[in-house]
């Protein structure tokens, strides 16, 4: 009963993500205020019913009812609570429904915070929106119903996914959902604004919370995707430039771009076609980046079973979707006007240079995730594109990108004297080339790609930090937005030294290990004191044990697992990892050799948590500059009134 | 109209998308298409003292069938591969990959036995000279013992009715006296 009323409600919200989508889109064109009104309305009741939805599959998973298909193949009666519920999103029908229904939250967001709009532009952006939502609902009812019941009911279910069952994984989709489906609002608010021709200040100031708010989401999601991928995978690594990953970057680095560009078009009144442009592009990539993932277009690790009709469904959401906002986009952009000049030195330049090289490194990403697929699709043979492409050629464009981060904050608007400049950053360059000379030789041997990394990290840090004093002792009023940039370019930096510092001073080591061996790694021993088995909930599970010294002192002990999941017979490796500040301590079990040795693998990674401390600063970052209250003012709409 | 290119830009992708949706990354070339099948003899599921291997079934056109009971997706192919048995075309041979007798000998039980017999690879020997990397795998194999197609993934009724029966007409058309000399009846390509 339960299931029949999630897909009845799924129906139901079909035909009011219609209503939302067409009334008041045809509302706003002919200037009917009755039309235009059902938008708020009907989003929230659409919200409503999506919750609905998901509430009942949500409970098909807690109660166990393998008479779902969807809940029989991926949930098992002796999987947890906990990863029942995360279950709930861990299929390709779940992950559709979540996706949805992160698009109607979104949507109840614009109609609750967007009360001091003009009518017909809420009545376009949630339009707009009501069409997305159209498209995901209508693939979900007719090719992947997550509610399609199964005959003969089998006793138990086929499991989840072992990579699936961990609370990294649990965390990371519902967060890298909210990034790419946030960036809806602000291609909703670029399509309404082509088609009503207004592109004032008001349409650039209200996308920028909600652009930085799926910002946020986005980078803790691919965050957290990769601090999973760095303790699950066993393998040390925290990056691994694969398709699904490489999908998630892109409209990362488009994002980014945005914020930026939405930054001049609001103080500035230029770049408004780039912006309207960038708008657009974010979301078509992460739409782009759903479809990689869903379709199976691409093998992956992340490979999920597919059938060639879904695949086209979703192709045609993409065309229709991205295909129409940019035709539009071809011939509306020209009414967008010009903003105002600005001389070749001055902060406008500077962002421009920096987007310009952002979204070439989006276009190598893409370029360097596609290319087996064009080679296969023209018949060119089977070939796979590898870490060396993506370093190659991504280092080179993101090095500069990452030195205009230090130099823009402090340009001036409009016209930058290059003397004044250099005089504001000076101490900031001399201490971060003090930092690129010495630290390398600190940290063992000097490196060239350590000492050019630490460089840029440490010009972001410095300039954040003279930038941030500067202000302090100014009379200027408090301004989160100020300080939320800032915050968020100084946890980049803290990103950018664990990137250079873990991948030039890593070491690692993989042995064969029988109780009472020892290694040496760095002046770490590890000693391994033998396996011993126990069991799981859902899994068996070998654990062993190392005690790691550093001269002779004991730091830590080590417990790494193989796990063999029962249901899929499929082993896993929980690494064992002792955290620290400046440096991780890594181990994982490997294969059972013949005896009664084991292959061990140990690492020590040096400084590999400043790259998650540094993403989780550059997203308080981002919060903090949402909160500021420029964006709570109202904008001289027709509305007034507070919220 | 210099605003048309991203348009033009990605009209171009979505054509490669539409025809990389007709392929499969996954389906490599294996490099045992043409070559005598790997040689083995395993023991039989349901009687464990009985050995069989290729040679035993050299004359026969026959399918060899990867498969495992941990494996999601052989049950998605399940249902293909008992409506082939029950057609009568070809015999098709199971090869139980890296699993316990019990669960495998529980899940013919449950979901009915396409197989004429089920080989036991249960450290996954076998599997390592077939080169599998995924279960399920299908193999055809013809009189002389040449593998003739390699099928990863589920056994879709497409593929079996578009590639797979065909090539096994054609292949049990062409008798051969001499199975060990299959060069002069090879099948078209395809």
């Amino acid at each position: 009963m339960i299931p029949e009323l999630g897909h009845f409600s799924l129906i139901l919200a079909l035909l009011l993500a219609a209503a939302q989508a067409i009334l008041p889109l045809a509302g706003a064109a002919r200037g009917n205020t009755r039309w235009m009104a059902v938008a708020g309305p009907a989003a929230r009741a659409q919200l409503l019913f999506v919750a609905v939805a998901f509430g009942c599959l949500a409970s098909a998973f807690l109660s166990n009812d393998f008479s779902v298909e969807n809940v029989a193949h991926h949930s098992s009666s002796r999987l947890p609570a906990v990863y029942r519920f995360a279950a709930t999103w861990g299929s390709h029908e779940g992950s559709l429904l979540l996706w949805t229904l992160i698009l109607a939250l979104w949507t109840a967001g614009v109609t609750l915070f967007g009360r001091r709009l003009p009518d017909d532009m809420t009545a376009r952006v949630l339009g707009v929106m009501g069409l997305v939502s159209c498209g995901f609902l209508l693939f979900m009812l007719f090719a992947s119903n997550p509610f399609l019941r199964l005959q003969p009911v089998p006793p138990d279910g086929a499991d989840l996914n072992p990579l699936l069952q961990d609370p990294g994984m649990a965390l990371h989709p519902p967060m890298l959902y909210m990034g790419y489906v946030g960036f809806s609002v602000a291609f909703a608010f670029a399509v309404a604004a082509l088609l009503s021709g207004r592109f004032d200040a008001g349409w650039a100031r209200w996308s920028r919370p909600w652009t930085t708010a799926a910002w946020v989401f986005l980078t803790l999601g691919i965050m957290i995707g990769s601090w999973w991928a760095y303790y699950e995978l066993g393998w040390g690594g925290w990056w691994f430039w694969d398709p699904t990953e490489n999908a998630s970057l892109m409209p990362w680095l488009a994002g980014t771009a945005l914020i930026h560009s939405l930054a001049v078009t609001e103080k500035r009144g230029c770049f408004k076609v780039w912006t309207v442009f960038l708008a657009i592009g974010t979301f078509s990539l992460s739409l782009v980046g759903t479809f990689l993932v869903r379709s199976g277009v691409l093998s992956s690790v992340h490979a999920f079973a597919t059938d060639p009709a879904r695949g086209l469904f979703i192709l045609a959401i993409l065309v229709l979707t991205i295909g129409g906002s940019l035709l539009l986009f071809a011939f509306r952009a020209g009414r967008v006007g010009v903003g105002g000049s600005f001389a070749p030195v001055s902060r406008e330049s500077f962002l421009m240079a920096n987007n310009v090289l952002l979204l070439t490194a989006t276009a190598s990403v893409l370029l360097g995730t596609l290319y087996p697929l064009f080679m296969d699709a023209l018949g060119l043979g089977k070939i796979s594109v590898g870490p060396p492409y993506f370093n190659g050629v991504f280092v080179p464009l993101v090095a500069p990108a990452l030195f205009l981060v230090g130099v823009g904050p402090v340009a001036r608007w409009k016209d930058a004297r290059l003397p004044e400049l250099a005089g504001r950053l000076k101490w900031a360059f001399a201490a971060s080339l003090a930092t690129a000379l010495l630290l390398p030789s600190v940290m063992g041997s000097w490196k060239p790609m350590a000492a050019l990394g630490l460089l840029l990290a440490a010009w972001i840090g410095a300039t954040a930090c003279v930038a941030a004093l500067a202000r302090l002792r100014s009379a200027a009023a408090w301004s989160a937005g100020f300080y939320g940039m800032n915050l968020a370019h100084f946890g980049l930096a803290v990103a950018v030294a664990g990137i250079s510092l873990v991948s030039s001073y890593e070491s690692e080591r993989s042995v064969r290990m029988s109780y009472g061996d020892s290694v040496a790694l760095d002046g770490y021993t590890f000693l391994f004191k033998g396996v011993t088995y126990g069991d799981g909930p859902n899994f068996r599970a070998a654990r062993g044990t190392l005690e790691v010294a550093y001269g002779g002192k004991p730091v830590a002990t080590l417990h790494p697992e193989k796990r063999k999941y029962e249901s899929s017979g499929m082993p896993m490796t929980e690494a064992a990892i002792d955290y620290g500040f400046t440096r991780d301590i890594y181990a994982a079990l490997g294969e059972a050799l013949d005896d009664d040795s084991w292959s061990v693998r140990v690492f020590v990674k040096p400084f590999v948590t400043w790259i998650w401390l540094g993403s989780i600063l550059a997203a308080l970052g981002g919060l903090l500059a949402i909160a500021d209250r420029r964006y709570r003012v109202a904008l001289g709409g027709r509305k007034g009134g507070k919220a | 109209m210099r605003r048309l290119i991203p348009f033009a830009i990605f009209i171009v992708l979505a054509i490669f998308f539409a025809v990389g949706l007709q392929l499969n990354p996954r389906e490599l070339p294996s490099p045992l298409i043409g070559k005598p099948a790997p040689d083995f003899r395993l023991a039989l599921l349901h009687e464990p003292a009985t050995q069989l291997g290729p040679a035993d079934l050299r004359g026969k056109v026959w399918l060899l069938n990867v498969w495992a009971s941990w494996c999601g997706s052989c049950r998605e192919e399940h249902e293909v591969l008992l409506d082939l048995s029950r057609r009568n075309l070809l015999p098709i041979y199971g090869m139980d990959y890296k699993d316990s007798a019990e669960s495998a000998l529980a899940w013919l039980e449950r979901l009915g036995n396409p197989y004429a017999a089920t080989l036991v690879d249960a450290d996954g020997r076998v599997g390592i000279d077939y080169g599998v990397y995924g279960v399920p795998e299908t193999y055809l194999i013809d009189r002389s013992g040449v593998i003739r197609h390699k099928h990863s993934g589920p056994l879709t009724v497409e593929a079996l009715e578009k590639t797979i029966l065909p090539l096994a007409e054609e292949l049990l058309r062409c008798f051969n006296p001499q199975p060990t000399s299959f060069i002069d009846c090879k099948p078209a390509d395809g």
